[in-house]
């Protein structure tokens, strides 16, 4: 079993992956913390140094997509999805153009370089723009997997990475799908619907749980968009109750997803667990994640308010 | 230029001012006067300059010409139509629900737009882009973007041109619309950007300043930037605001407004004189 960031794995799949789809690669002075660099160092000719100037980078990406090319442009998620979300929106997005965002140092996981850098907010930012696919790795295995969807998708892909090393929890042989949720345990009490590095922690709820006498089911959504709608409808209506948990905001990200989808169809208590509705601090990664409850106790926490609810 | 070569583009450019008028009068809305004041740059480019095929709109060895002042798209339909991608009774269609002639540039759904752009400063990203793809691939094809004197205040406009300069991108030609107003007034109070000639070539660019209406200028501007071998080639095209139509030149009022009928009538009826 392996341990590192998906960040990266990332930068490994992109060379392992660069001469089967032809892939380009652009970054934004970060290619040493993206690990675009892996890259880089291998294919130097298909890297191109952008410079601190994000717009311009996801620009740049969109006109050599609009000439046949598949490119990976990277940076923190901050200045991806945040910075530059009008250039995504207007000039990857609105034509559809094969531009994959490669965003790193998502989420509280930062750690010490805090709020500025801590993204909170992409998944909501970039779920909004319509036909971009959204997906938060859960591991390395399934990180690697994530770019090699990427490159064969036909469209603009957003691609959620964690700065933090993070424990190998899939298979090697896992199977990842875009669109396609997966069951990692099953369990009839409640669901518990997680993402990105949370799905580590979510598995250890269970277990939590289950010595509480409670069976909770625990589902991986990587792909936030677009989203398994029938495999959450039927925990919603298989477990009665569903706990959403991710590295995010609460506003906009998994949590909200998966309530649209039930709302609209299955209704059942749904309690999300995320970052609420505030911003994150300064400290060692799992110090920060452990302060905002981001981990298996404050899901089990939710869990039992979320069975609490149930009528 | 000879003179046959200047009479067909002088008859051209004066279609696609009557093409331009009579779409924002359909739509009763729209971008006149940027639109007028490119018209002659994008005859040029579409009737002379650029290595292009309406047949093949597609065709990958193509030239690229990326409007980055997107909201003047008027005049890039107009000699789209003009030179055969698509019909000129679609014009009529502009800005109206069933047409693929959409109020900014749409690559997706109108043949011959070679990027989607409208959002100011982003256009010319997206032709560094392109330029770079070429050279990536060593191909000779070449780039051609065209930006207003009032977008270039977007800081994303300066991140570009820093990137075509950086990467030497020789077949990237940039034109800018220097007729000296925007939406708030002249350009030179809400925002200057001047002297633009030398900030032009402080980023690196092989700097070129014309008259934008005078053909023989426009065809040397554009041999120039062809002979640069190292850098980008900038031409700062100073123009007229609402050029051709003698009530909308210079006038800041008619950057986003339509015609009413009366106006059109009197618009179409100048442009129909040989000037």
């Amino acid at each position: 079993m392996i341990k590192e960031a998906t960040r990266e794995s990332y930068g490994k799949a992109l060379a392992e992956f660069a001469e089967q789809y032809d892939l380009y690669v652009l970054d934004a002075d970060l290619s040493a913390a993206t690990k675009t660099g892996i890259f880089a160092k291998k294919y130097p000719e298909r890297f191109v140094e952008c410079g601190i100037a994000e717009g311009n980078m996801m620009t740049v990406a969109a006109g050599m997509a609009a000439t046949g090319k598949t490119v990976f442009a990277s940076t923190f998620a901050m200045f991806a999805a945040g910075r530059a979300f009008e250039q995504i929106r207007n000039s990857i997005g609105y034509p559809h153009l094969n531009v994959k965002i490669g965003a790193t140092h998502a989420g509280l996981s930062v750690g010490e370089d805090g709020a500025t850098h801590q993204c909170n907010e992409d998944i909501a930012l970039m779920r909004s723009i319509p036909g971009m696919v959204v997906i938060n790795p859960a591991d390395p295995v399934e990180a690697r997997l994530a770019v090699k969807a990427a490159a064969e998708h036909d469209g603009p892909v957003y691609l959620r990475f964690g700065r933090m090393a993070v424990e190998q929890i899939l298979p090697d042989d896992y199977k990842f799908e875009i669109g396609k949720g997966v069951v990692l345990k099953d369990g009839s009490d409640v669901a518990i619907v997680a993402t990105g590095l949370m799905v580590a922690q979510a598995l250890k709820a269970a277990e939590i749980l289950e010595q509480k006498g409670i069976n909770a089911a625990v589902i991986n959504i990587s792909s936030i968009k677009p989203l398994d709608k029938k495999l959450i409808l039927d925990y919603s209506i298989k477990c009665g109750a569903i706990v959403t948990s991710e590295e995010h905001s609460v506003i906009g990200g998994l949590g909200s997803a998966v309530c649209e989808a039930v709302s609209e169809s299955a209704p059942c208590p749904v309690v999300r667990h995320g970052v609420n509705d505030e911003f994150g601090r300064s400290a060692a990664a799992l110090k920060v994640l452990d302060y905002y409850g981001l981990n298996a106790e404050g899901i089990v926490e939710k869990a039992l308010l979320a069975i609490s609810l149930k009528k | 230029m000879n003179e046959a070569d200047k009479k067909m583009l002088a008859q051209t450019a004066r279609n696609i001012r009557r093409d331009i008028i009579e779409q924002v009068h359909s739509a009763k809305s729209g971008h006149p006067g940027g639109s007028l004041s490119i018209a002659d740059i994008i005859t040029y480019l579409y009737f002379k300059e650029m290595n292009i095929d309406p047949a093949d709109p597609k065709k990958a060895d193509r030239d690229r010409f990326v409007l980055s002042k997107g909201h003047t798209c008027p005049a890039l339909y107009a000699a789209l139509a003009e030179r055969g991608y698509f019909s000129t009774k679609e014009l009529s269609g502009f800005r109206s629900l069933d047409s693929f002639l959409q109020g900014h540039p749409d690559m997706k759904h109108t043949p011959g737009v070679d990027m989607s752009s409208g959002s100011l400063g982003q256009g010319i990203s997206a032709a560094c882009g392109m330029a770079l793809s070429a050279k990536l691939d060593k191909k000779d094809w070449r780039v051609y973007s065209v930006l207003g004197d009032g977008e270039i205040e977007e800081g994303q406009v300066w991140e570009a041109f820093m990137f075509a300069s950086h990467y030497k991108l020789s077949n990237l030609c940039v034109i800018i619309d220097r007729n000296g107003l925007q939406i708030d007034g002249k350009c030179k109070d809400v925002m200057s950007t001047e002297p633009l000639e030398d900030k032009m070539k402080a980023f690196g660019f092989n700097t070129v300043v014309i008259n934008a209406h005078d053909f023989d200028e426009i065809e040397s501007a554009f041999a120039k930037a062809r002979a640069e071998k190292n850098k980008p080639t900038a031409i700062i095209a100073n123009s007229v605001k609402g050029k051709g139509v003698s009530f909308m030149e210079n006038q800041v009022s008619w950057h986003g407004t339509a015609p009413n009928d009366e106006q059109y009538e009197q618009a179409v009826s100048e442009l129909a004189e040989v000037r």
